[in-house]
């Protein structure tokens, strides 16, 4: 609901703007997504601290002070507005507001965290210990304004992890995410893997990493040319277009083991760009079996194939409404340059969203499945795209993303409160984020020629 | 009688040394008595050695084997810069030319050698391919077949793409006549302003193309395939037009 409100407000502020989108940003678009109808409430996130070695320790709170920030939904009360020490257990707070007149020594009254100069709506705190050579998070959430400590708790819960640096950022993810949830921000961006191309190798494969960069893991080694990759909705299949027989053709592999499942491609000069059903049971994607880029709906095995569009153009590239399910975006160049279009999932009620001068490729749903990201040339030379997004039913559209370099391949995260996308203008394409209003870019490889990203829940 | 036979040889000893110093200047000196034999009863036997070599005829870079065997001999050496080796024993050998080796031992009976030679030809030139077959369809194709250019975001046919095309038609022709199995990959390119997904249907698009329009002009379809590389594999990576269109192109290469 928060997130498509915002979007109103968003588009509403874009049609006043809309004539001066392709020469420079409007000043008043930047911030309305995520800060619409008031402050984010202020949290303390002192340190949690532990005999789990020091490594350990920076590793657990660097990750949770990234994943709360990241969200997008919480101001983060910097650390040295904070009172000297913190409470590690519920035991230690004290309810009241007899605490001491300087500020510092304030720490182990839940009401000091909420008086200047830390002002925190919410307090974090708990503690890290060994158990059984497992590394244990006891970890809290309060409402520091509540004057009763037994009104004030909010979420605790323990967590088990492996005792080494990936532990330690894992129960960070796991601790935040339901420090999200329990204060209703939504699902937050821990957790959730940021898939991609790279040439790292000598060759472009298939990686994916955590959504700040951090554990990356590389997919595929056909030592060949392998691009666009597909997630589905459960997280448990990696589809993809790789030339390893030659050929484009798409491959299914199962993220859980690793393995190739069977799909079977037509027989065709080009197969590609798959996209999965919400369902998780069949995937649209493009072929060129009658001599020219159509879509295809099949089953995960490649069978049960049905044609979905009828063009003299090429038509490539569709993604399914993950909310729906019943609306496909796809590229088409009937009509001379390639285009957005929406259809119907059986192919009819072909509209073309975009419009005015240039390319405009790569369409991606929003979670809610009312929103296109794309990537466009309008305003700019042959080549250099930019992110933009489009409200399907409204047709109201924003640009994020100004001419820094070349701006493509958007995908948005499960949340819906960012968008990945890759982009040069740090010198070689490379792999973004940015919140959904274009704000906040930061760069997360470096290592390669890094591109087409695509942004799923796990 | 004792004493009679030593008179006499006193007697005889004594006229044999007068008429020895008597006749010492005074008559041709006799012929001297032979010397003593050696103090070893039975003489030392000569030392004998046997050297051969198989094969006795090697092609240049490969190897043959000496063999030796001597009796009576306490030390054997190879020419040839080898040196000492055992009395009996074998060696590879790798001559790069004909070579006569020479082994020599030597014993209390005194010396002896034999020797062994190895014809080292030289490897006869690969045979020649068969006279039509001198170059690969690969080579051919580089020679004959020119690629056909494309405008920005287009497959179809410009005049000059027609006419390349129209070239490359009848060139695949002879070639397909010379190389009766041979197989064409037409490969689609794309520059790099498109996007990734896109330029790989285009440069479908534009193989296909190319492929139609030689098929149209008589080169059989089954020879030949396409493929889109998009803008996975430029031939040139500068950002300019005249490098965007180098890369814009369908290109012939042979199918594997």
């Amino acid at each position: 609901m928060r997130i498509s409100a915002a979007f109103l407000l968003l588009f509403s502020v874009a049609a006043v703007a809309q004539h001066a989108v392709a020469q420079q940003r409007p000043a008043d678009i930047t911030g309305t997504v995520l800060n619409e109808g008031g402050q984010d409430p202020r949290i303390a996130v002192p340190d949690i601290r532990g005999l789990v070695g020091t490594d350990n320790e920076r590793a657990f709170n660097n990750t949770l002070w990234n994943d709360l920030e990241s969200s997008g939904r919480l101001e983060m009360v910097p650390k040295s507005l904070y009172p000297r020490i913190a409470p590690a257990k519920p035991e230690d707070l004290k309810s009241g507001r007899d605490f001491p007149s300087e500020p510092g020594a304030r720490g182990l009254w839940l009401n000091g965290w909420a008086e200047p100069p830390t002002l925190a709506r919410y307090l974090v705190f708990g503690s890290l210990e060994t158990q059984n050579d497992r590394l244990v998070l006891n970890g809290y959430v309060y409402d520091s304004t509540q004057e009763q400590t037994t009104q004030a708790y909010i979420f605790g819960k323990r967590y088990y992890a492996a005792m080494d640096k990936m532990g330690a950022e894992e129960i960070a993810h796991d601790f935040s995410r339901d420090i999200l949830m329990n204060l209703g921000l939504g699902m937050g961006l821990a957790g959730s893997r940021i898939y991609f191309v790279s040439d790292r190798t000598g060759h472009s494969e298939i990686f994916s990493m955590d959504y700040d960069g951090a554990n990356v893991k590389q997919h595929t080694k056909y030592q060949s040319i392998t691009t666009t990759p597909a997630v589905s909705p459960d997280g448990s299949k990696l589809a993809f277009t790789t030339y390893a027989e030659g050929t484009p053709k798409i491959f299914i592999h199962s993220l859980e083991t690793g393995r190739r499942l069977a799909f079977l491609n037509q027989d065709a000069s080009l197969n590609m760009t798959p996209s999965f059903t919400p369902d998780g049971k069949s995937i649209f994607y493009a072929s060129s079996v009658t001599g020219r880029s159509q879509i295809y709906q099949a089953d995960l095995d490649g069978r049960n194939l049905r044609r979905i569009s009828y063009s003299r153009s090429l038509d490539l590239d569709p993604n399914v409404n993950p909310r729906t399910g019943a609306q496909i975006a796809f590229v088409s160049d009937v009509s001379g340059l390639p285009q957005v279009y929406v259809m119907d999932a059986d192919g009819a009620n072909v509209r073309k969203l975009s419009g005015g001068g240039g390319d405009a490729v790569q369409p991606a749903w929003d979670p809610q499945g009312q929103n296109l990201a794309f990537s466009w040339t309008r305003g700019f030379e042959p080549g250099n795209y930019n992110v933009f997004v489009i409200n399907v039913a409204t047709q109201k559209l924003v640009q994020l993303t100004h001419g820094a370099g070349r701006n493509e391949s958007p995908s948005w995260a499960p949340s819906g409160t960012h968008i990945v996308f890759s982009s040069d203008r740090s010198g070689g394409t490379q792999i973004w984020t940015m919140t959904a209003d274009g704000t906040q870019p930061k760069r997360l490889t470096d290592q390669g020629r890094n591109r087409t990203p695509i942004w799923a829940s796990r | 009688m004792l004493r009679n036979r030593k008179l006499t040889l006193i007697a005889l000893s004594v006229s044999l040394a007068l008429f020895a110093a008597g006749c010492k200047k005074k008559a041709p000196p006799p012929e001297p008595p032979p010397p003593p034999p050696p103090p070893v009863a039975k003489p030392a036997a000569k030392p004998t050695v046997t050297l051969s070599v198989e094969p006795s005829s090697i092609e240049r870079g490969k190897s043959a084997t000496l063999k030796w065997s001597a009796s009576n001999a306490t030390s054997a050496s190879l020419n040839q810069g080898v040196g000492t080796v055992p009395t009996s024993g074998s060696r590879e050998v790798f001559p790069t030319q004909t070579t006569e080796y020479v082994i020599t031992v030597q014993g209390e009976g005194g010396t002896a050698s034999a020797s062994a030679s190895v014809t080292v030809r030289t490897p006869p030139p690969p045979p020649p391919p068969p006279a039509p077959r001198t170059k690969t369809i690969s080579d051919l194709l580089n020679e004959k077949v020119k690629d056909a250019y494309f405008d920005y975001d287009k497959s179809d046919l410009r005049p000059d793409a027609q006419a390349a095309l129209r070239a490359d038609a009848s060139a695949l022709k002879e070639i397909f006549g010379e190389i009766s199995d041979g197989r064409v990959l037409i490969e689609g390119h794309c520059d790099e302003r498109g996007t990734n997904e896109y330029n790989l249907a285009l440069g479908d698009r534009r193989s296909t193309a190319a492929r139609d329009f030689l098929v149209n002009l008589g080169v059989p379809a089954s020879k030949l395939s396409t493929v889109s590389y998009g803008e996975e594999r430029p031939q040139c990576t500068e950002t300019n037009e005249s490098c965007y269109q180098r890369n814009r192109r369908a290109h012939f290469s042979a199918a594997r």
